[in-house]
């Protein structure tokens, strides 16, 4: 498993370097990781969205998608769309330290 | 070490992928794989069109839309005999046996489900033929919809697009 250093942490990364190590994430990292991609600032519906997916994977195992990001945690699918620009999936799973979502919708 | 960070390319700047899907069926299995995959598409940030047509225009339909059937009759994927799938009362019990199956799985009805999809900012197409054929009119059609179109208009739209008809 790859290792890389981002903001000057080394964490676990898969090939394509989400995080696979679930504790290795922080506040902190997520600015960084959400600079990385793009994301200038981290704003309230950014950490609302995070803490949705963070606390959704602990209890499911799996990372939510969109669909249950807006019908279970209450942020709606449009927003996302402008949080995590273009592919608001794979992005906000990346930011908060998760892998990609498996369901497809 | 000092190498740079492994860090996702997410392609942003592939601006130009384009999909269209054509939607001719109004069974509930048939509407489902069409807004599946347009579902995985806007995800990726593919422009996404939807046209449907023919019985696909139920999908669309105010009044069909969340009603659509399913039928084991003709279906050789079926475990029913086919001299059963006939039957009275096959249709309803087969058809609320695949809701189930979607709702478990947390998939919505087709309401929900093109609902979702606008949200995600997909292209929703009406065939002007098929308007004309089933004598229906812009209310009769859920709300959003982009527009009607004859198939000249669509082409000139999906110009450049993948295209997959269902």
């Amino acid at each position: 498993m790859p290792v890389t250093t981002i903001g000057g942490q080394e964490v676990h990364v898969d090939d394509e370097g989400f995080l696979t190590e679930y504790d290795e994430w922080s506040e902190d990292l997520a600015k960084e990781l959400a600079a990385s991609i793009g994301i200038a600032e981290l704003n309230d519906e950014h950490w609302k969205t995070i803490a949705f997916l963070r606390s959704d994977f602990k209890e499911q195992g799996e990372t939510a998608t969109l669909r249950r990001v807006s019908a279970v945690g209450g942020i709606p699918t449009k927003s996302l769309f402008q949080l995590f620009p273009k592919k608001p999936a794979r992005k906000m799973s990346y930011v908060s330290g998760l892998p990609k979502p498996a369901g497809c919708i | 070490m000092t190498d740079a960070p492994i860090v996702p390319d997410f392609g942003d700047d592939d601006e130009d992928r384009k999909i269209s899907f054509v939607c001719s069926k109004g069974t509930l299995d048939m509407a489902y794989p069409g807004l599946i995959m347009a579902s995985g598409a806007l995800e990726l940030g593919i422009e996404t069109h939807i046209f449907f047509t023919f019985w696909g225009m139920d999908m669309i339909n105010k009044k069909t839309m969340g009603n659509l059937k399913f039928t084991p009759v003709g279906n050789t994927s079926m475990p029913v005999p086919a001299a059963m799938a006939p039957l009275p009362g096959m249709t309803t019990f087969a058809t609320h046996k695949m809701k189930k199956q979607m709702d478990d799985l947390d998939i919505p009805d087709i309401p929900t489900f093109l609902e979702h999809l606008q949200d995600m900012g997909c292209h929703l197409w009406a065939c002007k033929m098929s308007v004309d054929m089933f004598n229906l009119t812009e209310d009769d059609m859920l709300d959003g919809l982009d527009g009607i179109l004859n198939v000249g208009e669509f082409m000139e739209i999906i110009e450049g697009a993948q295209t997959m008809f269902i």
